[in-house]
């Protein structure tokens, strides 16, 4: 019963990464299909002596942490609050997902608009509210085009960390929040030793699968910036598509793909190992 | 004095997350209704003046968009039929069978997870095109189909892991076989759950953009594909943009807010039973 579900994974996941690791070996170019031979390591040495690799690894860097990190703090928060008890409750929990239900092309497309130059409403309001002095080209320039597609990412995924965190609370016993009260822990007690404890395998799952989800999303990126101005979005999973893609280098991109899953893996490996220590 | 604690405490952040959630969304579908004077003009008016159809009349009528959201309905029903012809005969197997290996296997669907779509894309798009299946409806379904089964899977499993395995017996005592017992008890049993599999596999593949990007070409193009190409034809048209976000948008919404309990449920469900 499981075979079909194998041979399909098998053909669909197993042989392409076969392929990608032997493409990343030899000189692979889309437009010259007869002649790849075999260069060794070569497209590995090119791509890490590249100044572009750096850069791109640098702002993955920056994408990561900044996003899941603003993702989970905002998720958390809603989490927290669509916990506790008012009337609207239900409606506030079903309605706060709607953001990761959006395609990531209309999310990139959404905030474009908002944060266009001329005619964005973003622009338009912080003006009115003495913010910004003058429109600020936010997508067009390399200081504040980081923050622009952080921004999206944001509003896409704190809905997940906002749900899978709420039915962890919901799955914490009540009795135990009025047993510690009864001990006289105050809020600040009761989070620190019943939410937090509680949720700490939850909260460990969601960061892990987030991260790993936001490190290898280009979708949004490439629809916002494709990468730009200049190289300033350019993380490395679209690195490694556009050298592929647009520049046609299949063997190059190919070896910037495992590089992109070996650093991946890693941290998978150590975050592991790390809960598991705990 | 308990309600105000509760309006500032409570209802005020909730009710602020929620605008931050939804007021872009919103933007997006009131600016589809605005006539293209006002959405030229700059500084843009925070209100509209004046409301028309004028754009999604004229995105359905002027462009191929009726095709493309023919083409990403049909990828998407086909990537619900293959996801769940895969996932569920897997997941019954988990559920219900211990062999060895079985928990490395589930973990292996997991790491499938893990590796970049870019190590995947690329090899594929040169298998496909080697085997004369780009641009065919195939080559993407059979794509969607996989990169989901992970999660189909695990979702699957724990669903029929709620359905008591005495049941099979019985049936199997009654002279039922396997995967009648599968198809003609458990199945029906799990429905819910493999409604809300199903509509997680049609919202992914509807939403799904970088394969599609790919695979795709003049025959088949879905919807995500074609709104980002008419950003590419000239000076952008923020009006038909719009009214394309805001049409490609509410399926997925309010097929996702049906089912969100019961994904919700399984994940964590099978988050915790390991």
């Amino acid at each position: 019963m499981l075979a079909p579900a194998m041979a399909a994974a098998a053909i669909l996941v197993l042989l392409p990464v076969l392929d990608t690791l032997w493409m990343s070996l030899h000189d692979v170019v889309l437009f010259r299909p007869r002649s790849r031979p075999f260069i060794g390591l070569e497209n590995y040495t090119i791509a890490l002596t590249d100044p572009v690799f750096w850069e791109s690894l640098g702002n993955s860097l920056v994408w990561v942490i900044c996003a899941v990190s603003l993702q989970f703090a905002l998720g958390f928060t809603a989490a927290l609050l669509l916990n506790r008890s008012f009337a609207w409750r239900g409606i506030a929990r079903a309605l706060i997902v709607v953001p990761w239900a959006l395609p990531s092309v209309i999310i990139g497309l959404i905030w474009t608009w908002m944060l266009d130059f001329n005619l964005g409403v973003l622009n338009e309001i912080g003006v009115r509210l003495g913010i910004l002095s003058a429109s600020v080209p936010w997508l067009a320039q390399s200081s504040t085009a980081m923050g622009g597609v952080i921004v999206a990412i944001v509003w896409q995924g704190f809905p997940f960390f906002a749900v899978t965190l709420l039915a962890g609370l919901q799955a914490i016993p009540g009795e135990l929040y009025e047993a510690a009260s009864i001990d006289g822990a105050g809020p600040w007690g009761r989070f620190r030793h019943i939410t937090l404890p509680g949720l700490a395998g939850v909260i460990a799952t969601a960061l892990l699968l987030r991260m790993i989800w936001v490190a290898n999303s280009l979708d949004l990126i490439l629809v916002m910036t494709g990468g730009g101005p200049g190289t300033a979005t350019q993380t490395l999973p679209l690195h490694a598509f556009l050298t592929a893609w647009s520049g046609g280098n299949y063997g190059q991109g190919s070896a910037l793909a495992v590089l992109l899953t070996l650093l991946l893996l890693g941290v998978v490996i150590t975050y592991i190992w790390r809960s598991r220590e705990r | 004095m308990k309600r105000l604690t509760r309006l500032i405490g409570t209802e005020l952040p909730v009710a602020a997350i929620l605008a931050f959630a939804l007021l872009p969304w919103i933007w997006m579908m009131m600016s589809s209704f605005r006539p293209d004077a006002e959405l030229t003009h700059s500084p843009i008016a925070l209100w509209p003046h004046q409301l028309t159809l004028i754009h999604h009349i004229e995105l359905l009528r002027r462009t191929n968009f009726i095709y493309n959201l023919r083409d990403s309905l049909v990828v998407a029903s086909g990537a619900v039929a293959l996801g769940m012809a895969l996932a569920l005969p897997a997941a019954y197997a988990f559920s219900r069978f211990r062999f060895r290996g079985r928990q490395v296997l589930r973990t292996q669907f997991l790491v499938i997870n893990m590796f970049p779509v870019v190590m995947l894309i690329l090899p594929l798009f040169v298998l496909m095109r080697d085997l004369g299946l780009l641009d065919t409806y195939f080559a993407l379904i059979a794509g969607h189909a996989t990169f989901t089964l992970p999660f189909a899977i695990w979702l699957l499993t724990s669903y029929v892991d709620g359905i008591p395995p005495e049941l099979d017996q019985a049936a199997m005592i009654d002279g039922a076989t396997r995967v009648q017992a599968m198809l003609l008890v458990v199945l029906p049993l799990a429905m819910p759950g493999v409604v809300a599999v199903g509509i997680y596999l049609f919202i992914t593949s509807w939403n799904e953009y970088l394969f599609a990007l790919m695979m795709t070409g003049r025959n088949v193009r879905t919807v995500t594909v074609a709104l980002q190409l008419f950003i590419g034809e000239n000076q952008i048209q923020w009006g038909l943009l719009m009214a394309g976000g805001t049409l490609v948008a509410l399926p997925a919404t309010i097929l996702f807010l049906f089912a969100q309990r019961r994904l919700v449920g399984g994940l964590t469900g099978g988050a915790v039973k390991g």
